[in-house]
């Protein structure tokens, strides 16, 4: 492809070449020029969203269901700026992300031009890498380098900023034979030494976890991490990015650890003599406060980004590399420990972790007055509509809720805002899913307060065909910033009552976006309402479920204390039993 | 706490210094100073950076900033097998009476004046840190006016090279 085009058709064909199918985004000034070749590709279908905020949580959850990167557009200033959040957001959880904005003409960079943030500098902190190109014959190399930096090692956004320059200026298409990036070197094989010393570690300890993080997804290596814990026996906790990595149905696993995790899980990692840390980074969520965490575990620390460990615990055995390398190559030596005659022995532990799973089960209390019970709608939800389907959450107790009740057997069905904490997750990522994996159902579970920041996202979703689901855990309020509230400012209720069952009325917008509106009010509706919502396929549906709103999210290690000191619910803490 | 001094071999691009420094102002590591200019190879950049920081943290300092895609390598240069030098400009208040003594001060100290007026003399000085503190501090009951130091820079001692053949292969004009 010798010819001259222009910057713009250059990078059409570099997103063609780099195997893009679908893009997110709105247009403006700078990034004009682009927008004119891509209406002529014939395989990029590009999905006009309603603010680029949803562009960027679309691409997040359309990478997390399809394993490719996710693909989002703006233009200069404040369309660039719009994007921040999820490049945040996609930098805290390593999701594959190529964002590309326009910016001001070259010349007019640093003058204050019109529509001109240093989107760059801006984004430097939350991406892994960036690209500002100003020079048309650097397009095609910029995207090649970014969809790899993107997609391998610890996944991540990646910025590339265009100039309208550059788009404009004529050049021709040569797509880089090789990539240009001295200093970027992911190790992916582990370190045979390590692995060797992980498995004698492992038959050795008596009280060994399996610390699963959401790395075991990005490396797509759950059918492994079956196998390491079949062979083993050892039990399973699985992170709130790591949801579904695990079968939940799975007898080895003892459920979600972290601040409102499970009593089984959170006891498991804390009494635990040997956490087997696989793509899980000791996050304050998790480990409560960081010294009395699992205080006397050893660890095996694996993971693809050597940045993440020690950096908030020591490990006594650090794996660099791909988890999809690292778990078969423990259950080789593991095995090879076997051939041996040497393997380890967990009866006993499991005797401990069996009861507290057994004793402390999660679960909830149904409201006095017979008004709805959030919990209850999630669990029937996650039942009716099964485990094929996917599950986006917003943040606060919905999504805790979501992450405890529904049940996951399968990865790729879970896609929440984990590190960053981002309301208004959940239907722009819904959608960007819905368009990922067409042919599955996808949930949004959310809150009234998140759908109030995104919900501009349904009438994309209704015009671009992408049938999405909404189930809206109504309290009319924040209400994890009400639960804490309530747990430690003696119930002063400051700015946290949206009156959100009066105003706006969930339904009538739901009509106005071109959405199905449904309401849930009381138990019995509960089942017939989902079962109506999975019968509609037309168009977006979004029910409004109002329920209680003094219901909490149990159990709960408040932050900032100690594991040891979670709470099963109001006052209540769990009995360890007299063995430790 | 202790003092490190960190090579840091990265592509000359722009904004690198920018990653660098941002990278340790948000995760709270402390630069003691910071030299950055071109290397023997025209596409590759060094900085000298200073941390006083604990092992624990000089650890985590190290795998952030290889991290940073822009950056080729990382060398820790101990003091003692390293030849480490800062260069500093003072302009000491001098007048008939206290010149003699001042300039005796700069012979001792292997410094060299730069610059003379009537009632001032400009001085420079290079070396370790700890020798300029020592300078610096004989000269301060003259009255020092104004004070400028560069960052360190440092070397390995001995016949080899950080910028060995891996990053030696960026050189294209070579």
């Amino acid at each position: 492809m010798g010819e001259q085009i222009t910057g713009a058709q250059s990078l059409v064909y570099a997103l063609e070449t780099a195997g893009v199918t679908d893009v997110f985004g709105i247009p403006g000034g700078a990034i004009l020029p682009l927008y004119d070749p891509l209406m002529d590709s014939s395989s990029i279908r590009h999905i006009l969203v309603r603010h680029e905020q949803g562009a960027g949580h679309a691409a997040e959850g359309y990478a997390y269901v399809s394993g490719k990167v996710g693909v989002c557009m703006a233009t200069s200033g404040p369309g660039a700026t719009n994007l921040v959040t999820p490049l945040a957001d996609a930098n805290m959880d390593s999701v594959p992300m190529v964002a590309i904005t326009g910016q001001v003409p070259s010349p007019s960079i640093g003058t204050d031009a019109f529509q001109e943030a240093d989107i760059r500098g801006i984004t430097m902190p939350i991406t892994k890498h960036s690209f500002l190109v100003t020079n048309p014959d650097d397009i095609p190399r910029a995207i090649a380098e970014a969809f790899h930096l993107a997609s391998t090692g610890r996944p991540g956004p990646v910025l590339v900023d265009v100039s309208k320059d550059a788009l404009q200026g004529s050049t021709t298409f040569v797509w880089p034979a090789s990539l240009d990036l001295p200093g970027y070197h992911p190790v992916t094989r582990p370190h045979a030494k390590q692995i060797r010393e992980a498995a004698r570690m492992i038959i050795e300890a008596k009280s060994p976890v399996l610390y699963v993080g959401g790395g075991v997804m990005r490396a797509r290596a759950s059918q492994a991490l079956m196998r390491l814990a079949e062979l083993t026996g050892i039990p399973v906790v699985t992170t709130l990015m790591a949801r579904g990595a695990f079968p939940d149905s799975h007898p080895l696993h003892l459920g979600m650890p972290g601040m409102h995790g499970t009593v089984a899980a959170v006891g498991a990692l804390q009494k635990s003599d040997l956490l087997i840390t696989l793509g899980a980074r000791f996050d304050d969520r998790v480990t409560g406060k960081l010294a009395t965490f699992a205080p006397d575990a050893a660890i095996i620390h694996a993971d693809i980004d050597p940045a993440e460990i020690g950096k908030n615990r020591d490990a006594d055995v650090p794996i660099v590399g791909d988890l999809g390398e690292i778990i078969p190559d423990l259950v080789t030596a593991i095995e090879a420990e076997y051939a041996a005659g040497r393997r380890g022995d967990y009866e006993a532990w499991w005797s401990v972790v069996g009861r507290w799973r057994e004793t402390y089960p999660l679960g909830y209390d149904l409201p006095d007055d017979g008004s709805l019970s959030p919990q209850y709608v999630i669990e029937r939800l996650g039942v009716i509509s099964g485990p094929e389907s996917i599950y986006a959450a917003g943040v606060g107790q919905h999504q805790m809720w979501a992450a405890q009740f529904v049940k996951y057997e399968r990865p790729d069905s879970w896609i929440n805002s984990g590190g960053l904490g981002t309301m208004g997750f959940a239907v722009p990522a819904a959608m960007g899913a819905k368009v990922g994996a067409p042919d599955r159902t996808v949930w949004a579970v959310d809150g009234d307060g998140c759908f109030q920041m995104t919900n501009q996202e349904l009438v994309t979703c209704a015009i671009n065909d992408i049938p999405i689901k909404v189930a809206l855990i109504n309290n009319s309020s924040l209400g994890m910033v009400r639960q804490w509230q309530t747990l430690f400012y003696n119930e002063r209720y400051s700015n946290t009552d949206l009156h959100s069952h009066r105003i706006p009325d969930f339904v009538k917008l739901a009509d106005a976006y071109g959405c199905h509106g449904l309401r849930c009010e009381s138990p019995e509706e509960v089942d017939a309402t989902i079962e109506k919502a999975m019968g509609m396929n037309d168009a977006p549906v979004v029910i409004d479920f109002v329920v209680h709103r003094d219901a909490m999210v149990w159990p709960m290690v408040a932050a900032g204390t100690s594991n040891d000191d979670i709470m099963v619910a109001r006052s209540m803490a769990p009995q360890w039993g007299s063995d430790d | 706490m202790s003092r490190h001094t960190l090579s840091v071999l990265v592509q000359d691009q722009p904004g690198v210094l920018a990653r660098v420094a941002g990278l340790f102002s948000r995760r709270g590591f402390n630069i003691e100073s910071l030299a950055v200019g071109p290397t023997e190879i025209p596409s590759v950049s060094r900085m000298t950076i200073v941390v006083n920081v604990e092992g624990l943290v000089l650890e985590q300092v190290t795998k952030q900033l290889n991290k940073l895609i822009n950056v080729l390598k990382i060398v820790e240069l101990d003091e003692a097998s390293s030849v480490q030098r800062e260069i500093m400009l003072v302009k000491v208040k001098a007048d008939a009476e206290t010149r003699s003594h001042i300039l005796e001060t700069v012979q001792l100290f292997r410094a060299k004046v730069v610059d003379v007026a009537s009632d001032a003399v400009t001085i420079e000085a290079t070396g370790k840190h700890e020798k300029l503190e020592a300078l610096l501090r004989v000269l301060e009951p003259y009255g020092i006016k104004e004070l400028v130091k560069s960052g360190l820079v440092a070397v390995g001692r001995g016949p080899r090279s950080i910028t060995d053949r891996s990053v030696r292969s960026l050189d294209r004009t070579g």
